[in-house]
């Protein structure tokens, strides 16, 4: 896909550098992304795609410059397993709290909860019986609230099957399209990859890789990231 | 046939009981419940320095429970550490430093409480503890509920966890000093861990669970008192109470768990 040159990119990063301690997760990195993007960053267990997120989010010290444009508004959809699913809280309970707190009005958290699919009954469910699909979009509409222009979503479909999977993406694409979103998506999915993002940032030890998924989705350079063999095919659906 | 130091200390005894659930419950959720009952071991040196100096239990007291308070922070923010045996550690000492240095004479109502009268000026400082806890609690809710679920998700929203966390701390250990004086050192941090208990095996969602713990907690006070005053004046209403606290928990069991 061919892209204008002089959009001004909604993020920039150069030479981020972000440390554990003693050891680097992440060194010499930079992107950009424009307005409407789908980045997909992709990479072996222990790249630094998570910690890169964090820092994207300003939760994580880090060196060099994350610049995001003055009106990106950032929504955040972390790995599920970061969440404590044990607690008495319903669906309504977690929506409610943002909504408050961002002095959003109810009929905002009633017309998200809507428009990703969670039913008045859904809401009234406590987090702990979700089905994986229900609790990710759960965690969407949750990210959503607040009118984001960029999404920052974190191994969205981990541990679901292949028929959730595949609402989730469905769902995240309508959203960009209707919301002009941008996304940036951790995934080790590469076909949903292929399929989905404008451009992808490889992370692996000692070799980073930009670029549109033609160029960066081949063989070669996937077989340097993960350092081992990929099975890879394309694939394409229709929607 | 009561006069007014008697209702005086049961009023404030029933607003904590309301306070101690509340705390409790996010305690319970925040999986810090067993910090309670360090942080009311912890009163005791304090206690013990106070009667032996004769001065307001409670100023020692809260004195050394700040203490604790700002231990326990510590120990939170660093959990590199065994918390659990740091906790075991703290929790011990406190009672053999508070044995020691309580005179023996009042080394039974420092560990368990009395029932005492309470001056207007005690009333008053007692309400307004407890108002501050529940104002605390209600202020915060939003943002502790988000940062017990993804404590990310809270960040990336805009919570300040770590002054969260120490306000939380802060109206906990306030909580356990306003026990203190009826439910003594061993027992002061047991309203806030058996009510809750009790409330969250019986409720799903939040606004149950809260109200549940809060009547469990009050329930136990009311009758605490009541069976202290007309039937067995011999006991001290403090064990009676968290005995009575434990009965509801047990009751509690009879109910199926909804879910783990």
């Amino acid at each position: 896909m061919r892209r204008i040159r002089n959009v001004t990119p909604i993020l920039s990063v150069r030479d981020l550098e972000i440390k554990f301690g003693s050891r680097t997760a992440i060194r010499d990195l930079s992107f950009t992304v424009d307005p409407g993007d789908s980045l997909a960053i992709i990479g072996p267990n222990g790249a630094g795609k998570t910690a890169l997120l964090r820092a994207l989010l300003n939760l994580l010290p880090y060196e060099g410059a994350i610049e995001w444009a003055p009106d990106a508004k950032l929504g955040y959809v972390p790995q599920k397993i970061a969440a404590d699913r044990r607690l008495p809280l319903r669906v309504s309970d977690l929506l409610e709290a943002k909504a408050r707190l961002l002095k959003i009005s109810a009929q905002d958290v009633r017309s998200v909860s809507a428009r990703v699919g969670l039913t008045p009954e859904l809401l009234e469910t406590s987090v702990g019986i979700l089905s994986g699909g229900e609790f990710q979009k759960t965690l969407i509409a949750f990210a959503l609230l607040g009118d984001p222009n960029v999404l920052l979503f974190d191994e969205p479909t981990a541990s679901l099957d292949e028929l959730a999977e595949e609402h989730i993406y469905e769902l995240l694409g309508d959203l960009q399209r209707e919301r002009h979103l941008t996304v940036l998506l951790v995934s080790h999915d590469l076909s949903v990859v292929y399929q989905f993002a404008t451009k992808v940032l490889c992370l692996s030890k000692g070799k980073q890789c930009f670029g549109p998924p033609r160029e960066i989705l081949t063989p070669e350079t996937l077989e340097a990231v993960y350092s081992a063999p990929l099975k890879f095919y394309e694939h394409h659906h229709e929607r | 046939m009561f006069h007014s130091g008697e209702i005086y200390a049961v009023v404030v005894a029933l607003l904590f009981a309301v306070a101690a659930g509340l705390v409790g419950s996010f305690a319970l959720m925040k999986r810090m419940l067993l910090a309670s009952d360090v942080i009311s071991h912890v009163a005791l040196p304090g206690l013990g320095v106070a009667f032996l100096f004769g001065f307001n239990p409670l100023i020692g007291g809260a004195a050394t429970l700040l203490l604790g308070t700002l231990l326990i922070w510590q120990l939170q923010k660093k959990t590199g550490l065994a918390t659990d045996a740091m906790i075991g550690v703290v929790f011990a000492a406190s009672v053999a430093i508070g044995a020691v240095l309580t005179p023996k004479e009042d080394l039974v109502e420092a560990l368990f409480g009395r029932f005492q009268d309470l001056s207007l000026t005690a009333f008053l400082v007692g309400i307004a503890a407890v108002l501050i806890i529940m104002l605390v609690v209600f202020r915060f809710k939003d943002e502790l509920i988000l940062g017990l679920f993804a404590p990310e998700l809270a960040a990336a929203t805009g919570v300040k966890l770590e002054r969260l966390n120490l306000y939380f701390l802060l109206v906990f250990s306030l909580s356990v000093l306003v026990g203190l004086r009826f439910l003594g050192a061993l027992l002061a941090g047991s309203l806030i861990i058996i009510p809750a208990t009790t409330g969250r095996r019986l409720a799903d969602d939040l606004s149950h669970f809260l109200l549940v713990s809060c009547v469990a907690s009050v329930v136990a006070v009311g009758s605490g008192f009541a069976v202290t005053h007309y039937l067995l004046p011999q006991f001290s209403p403090g064990p009676v109470i968290v005995i009575i606290s434990a009965a509801l928990f047990m009751l509690s069991l009879l109910k199926r768990p909804a879910q783990v």
